[in-house]
């Protein structure tokens, strides 16, 4: 290893305030050529940014950036990629109207006595996607091809206008396991060119798969930069969280439920999901466990009322009751938290306390509305009880960062005190951190008494707190593991059952 | 070769051959070549301001002011030749200067201040409407042997049809917008805007620019419509053309451009005005039609075309979910 040379870049005493926090706080990168230097941090500790300040996307209110040697101070992200810093993000950004080619070269077309040439264009374009492995028809609409070669696109585009620096925010965030090992060998070919690669994730795997160095950001702050083939993911983790990760041994909870609370007796709904019956008791946590589309979601829909059954009915506490929509439900101290926060949870532009404060106000009615400052104290209390990182209440709450909102949406629906709470995916897409809190928030709301059904799509998480998994396929209830037979093999193989 | 982005452009050529089919066997004189010079004629004005419109369009904007903006260059034609003894062409030169600056002062409105599209060009709308107004309230008839020397200008076909000079502008600016559209950098920054906006911002197009280019375009060529629309009357009137910036939306869209942006070809606004003229001219030689039919006839159109945009939408979408996540091959 060169260690002593010229990096390609090196960030230095990067600061950002925003009203009320430092976002940033004298933050230092270095970054060497032909390296991927992986950029890790929880939820909110400043990784967008750090990133959002280096492409000039933000103003930074102090520190110095040196490209190459040279001293620079980007103004705006098309400034920031003319001197050699591209960004690839998470979501696509290249324009589905458009093709492939023209995708490429936008802003940079090759003439021909001052008109755009196609062809040249389109065989410009195939060479290059050669040098990235794909065998693709330029000429041919961008949306005609998979999100990971969609991915590729934009990372040639990238090196092509940028070739120095590329920074990729969260690239494999919706690519699956093959997509993931495509998009890295063009990440360690970029490398052997010698580009510095700054390369951020919530997946420790892959960090440790492909990455050199890692700078670790906590609270704004660089608390630590290593070498990765001298550390363990747990060292890693540890220096994200700033405390031990407890390891997660979980005793395995006697079936000792209290009084049953729910009892759903052959609820069902054609073309959603098969008739079930499903009794959930007081003080325990009922996990769903299943494959994508096998009946999760329209499971909790259904139960919540937010799609109706055509079969079966509801008992509560040995009473028969109708649930035919969310506002029944909510009277019957019923809570969901959906999928997908983004279009079913939050509302954007309210401010955090009123994101919390809504099913409340929901539930007890347009016409008596909760004083002003009852609403603070209990926003306040769950801020606190949460340990929701926020500026101020009343900031919208669309800025927060996921782990956040998805705190904020618990809130909501804990406001409320529910006896019976579904959770549906409650830690897609938030952090390692927040992740843990969650899943001790889902173990205390158990042990206080409460009755909760969670679906998710991560083994490893439903054995930690389910005290009970019911197992769906095919939109259909195939089995239920208790005590200690709920271990992730007993779950894939309740999945993968009788398929073979 | 064909592709399915090329799809809303081969509907309307193939309505329009099939209109003039059906025309055609109806009345065998619509084949005649002076059928075919007046629809050329006929729609020169309105199928440069189309032009225009495609651009706006294509970008996912919109533009209301075109059609007063032909009235207002019509009246102002017609005075300054009425009280001044400027040369027409000079007349022509500072209109077509005042309404590229206006389409620009409108496009830097909607870029700077963030503004929707629809209400800055609704206050462009009214702002010309009143200029000409202010202009002359009385329809003003223009009298220059210039004029009469263009409107002479013409070529006649073998068999009657007389090609005028303003049918050839239309035609000339139609070829000019598809080089643009299709050929230029500017054009492919159109396509991008239309195709988000913050996208094409973070891939380095210059929004300020585009969006104040496609609008002085749109200015400049409603314009010259109205140049072309005083060669067609010999008169300029502050009440003509009311209403015109939806005929030529309307021929956007049967030309199989996307009203929210990113899709479409110029050419395709081509043939959207003809099918337009076309359905005119069938209800002129019906003779027994009432000239509204011609608006019927329209709206069911365009709701035809918004249904099959529509659909095309949906195609593509399952298509995608069809796509096999991983396969490099596009199906």
């Amino acid at each position: 290893m060169q260690d002593q040379m010229r990096p390609m870049l090196h960030a230095r005493g990067i600061s950002k305030f925003f009203p009320g926090t430092i976002a940033l706080d004298e933050v230092e990168l270095c970054l060497h050529p032909g390296e991927v230097h992986a950029l890790l941090g929880e939820n909110g500790a400043g990784k967008s940014t750090l990133i959002k300040c280096l492409t000039g996307a933000y103003r930074r209110d102090g520190g110095t950036i040196e490209l190459d040697g040279q001293e620079v101070d980007p103004q705006s992200t098309a400034d920031s990629q003319r001197l050699g810093i591209g960004t690839v993000y998470q979501e696509v950004n290249l324009l589905p109207n458009l093709t492939v080619a023209e995708n490429l070269f936008l802003g940079r077309q090759p003439r021909r006595a001052g008109l755009v040439s196609r062809r040249k264009m389109n065989a410009q374009a195939g060479e290059l996607l050669r040098g990235y492995g794909l065998e693709i028809d330029p000429a041919e609409p961008l949306t005609a091809y998979s999100v990971a070669i969609q991915q590729v696109v934009a990372i040639a585009r990238a090196v092509e206008m940028s070739g120095k620096v590329l920074i990729l925010d969260e690239p494999t965030a919706s690519l699956d396991r093959d997509e993931v090992q495509l998009l890295f060998s063009v990440i360690r070919q970029l490398k052997d060119r010698g580009l510095a690669i700054v390369f951020i994730t919530h997946f420790l795997d892959q960090v440790f798969d492909i990455s050199d160095r890692a700078t670790v950001l906590r609270n704004g702050q660089v608390v630590g930069t290593r070498v990765l083939s001298q550390v363990s993911q747990k060292d890693v983790v540890t220096l994200m969280l700033g405390r031990q990760l407890e390891a997660r041994v979980h005793e395995r909870r006697a079936g000792a439920a209290g009084k049953p609370l729910v009892e759903f007796r052959g609820l069902g709904k054609r073309g959603s999901i098969a008739p079930f019956d499903l009794t959930v008791h007081e003080g325990e946590v009922v996990g769903l466990a299943g494959l994508l589309g096998s009946g999760r979601t329209e499971t909790a829909n259904l139960v919540f009322g937010v799609d109706q059954a055509d079969s079966g009915s509801i008992h509560l506490r040995g009473k028969e009751i109708s649930v035919s929509n969310p506002r029944e439900a909510v009277t019957h101290r019923f809570a969901l938290c959906p999928e997908d926060r983004k279009t079913e949870g939050i509302v954007g532009d309210l401010s955090v306390r009123e994101n919390i404060a809504i099913a409340l106000q929901a539930r007890q009615g347009w016409m008596r509305p909760i004083p002003k400052a009852r609403i603070n104290e209990i926003a306040e209390n769950y801020v606190r009880a949460l340990d929701i990182r926020l500026a101020s209440l009343d900031m919208p709450i669309r800025l927060l960062s996921g782990g956040n909102q998805q705190k904020a949406l618990l809130a909501r629906w804990l406001a409320t005190n529910p006896d019976f709470l579904i959770l549906d995916e409650p830690t897609r897409g938030i952090d390692v951190g927040a992740h843990a809190e969650i899943i001790a928030l889902i173990e205390q709301l158990r042990a206080d008494g409460m009755a909760l059904l969670v679906a998710s799509s991560e083994l490893e998480e439903l054995v930690a707190y389910s005290t009970r998994v019911v197992v769906l396929r095919d939109r259909r209830q195939v089995g239920e593991l208790t005590g200690d037979r709920i271990t992730p093999d007993n779950i894939v193989h309740a999945i993968a059952e009788e398929t073979a | 070769m064909i592709r399915s982005t090329h799809l809303p452009l081969l509907i309307t050529l193939a309505t329009f051959l099939l209109a003039y089919a059906l025309c055609a066997s109806a009345y065998p004189a619509m084949l005649s070549t002076r059928v075919i010079s007046n629809l050329l004629t006929d729609n020169a004005f309105l199928g440069i301001a189309a032009v225009g419109m495609t651009f706006v369009i294509l970008s996912g904007g919109i533009d209301l002011s075109i059609g007063s903006v032909i009235a207002f260059t019509g009246v102002f034609l017609a005075v300054i030749l009425r009280d001044t003894s400027i040369h027409p062409l000079m007349a022509f030169a500072i209109v077509l200067v005042i309404t590229t600056v206006f389409g620009a002062a409108m496009g830097a409105l909607i870029h700077y201040l963030e503004m929707p599209p629809f209400i800055v060009t609704l206050a462009g709308m009214f702002l010309a409407r009143g200029a000409a107004y202010v202009l002359s309230t009385e329809s003003v008839p223009i009298t220059h042997e210039f004029y009469d020397f263009l409107q002479g200008l013409y070529w006649k076909a073998p068999s009657g049809g007389r090609f005028r000079l303003i049918g050839g502008i239309m035609v000339l600016t139609f070829l000019v917008g598809i080089l643009v559209a299709h050929r230029s950098r500017f054009g492919q920054n159109v396509y991008a805007l239309g195709g988000g906006a913050q996208t094409a911002r973070l891939m380095g197009v210059p929004l300020a620019r585009t969006t104040i280019g496609i609008y002085a375009i749109s200015g400049g060529l409603a314009g010259l419509a109205g140049i072309v629309f005083s060669l067609y009357t010999s008169a300029g009137y502050s009440l003509a053309t009311v209403g015109v910036e939806l005929d030529a939306i309307a021929a956007v869209v049967i030309g199989g451009t996307l009203l929210t942006g990113g899709y479409g070809f110029v050419a395709g606004t081509f043939f959207g005005i003809l099918i337009m003229g076309l359905i005119q001219t069938y209800i002129v030689f019906d003779g027994t039609l009432s000239s509204w039919w011609t608006k019927i006839v329209i709206g069911g159109l365009l709701f035809a075309f918004i249904l099959l945009q529509k659909g095309l939408t949906w195609a593509t979408q399952a298509r995608r979910r069809r796509t096999v996540i991983g396969s490099a091959a596009p199906s």
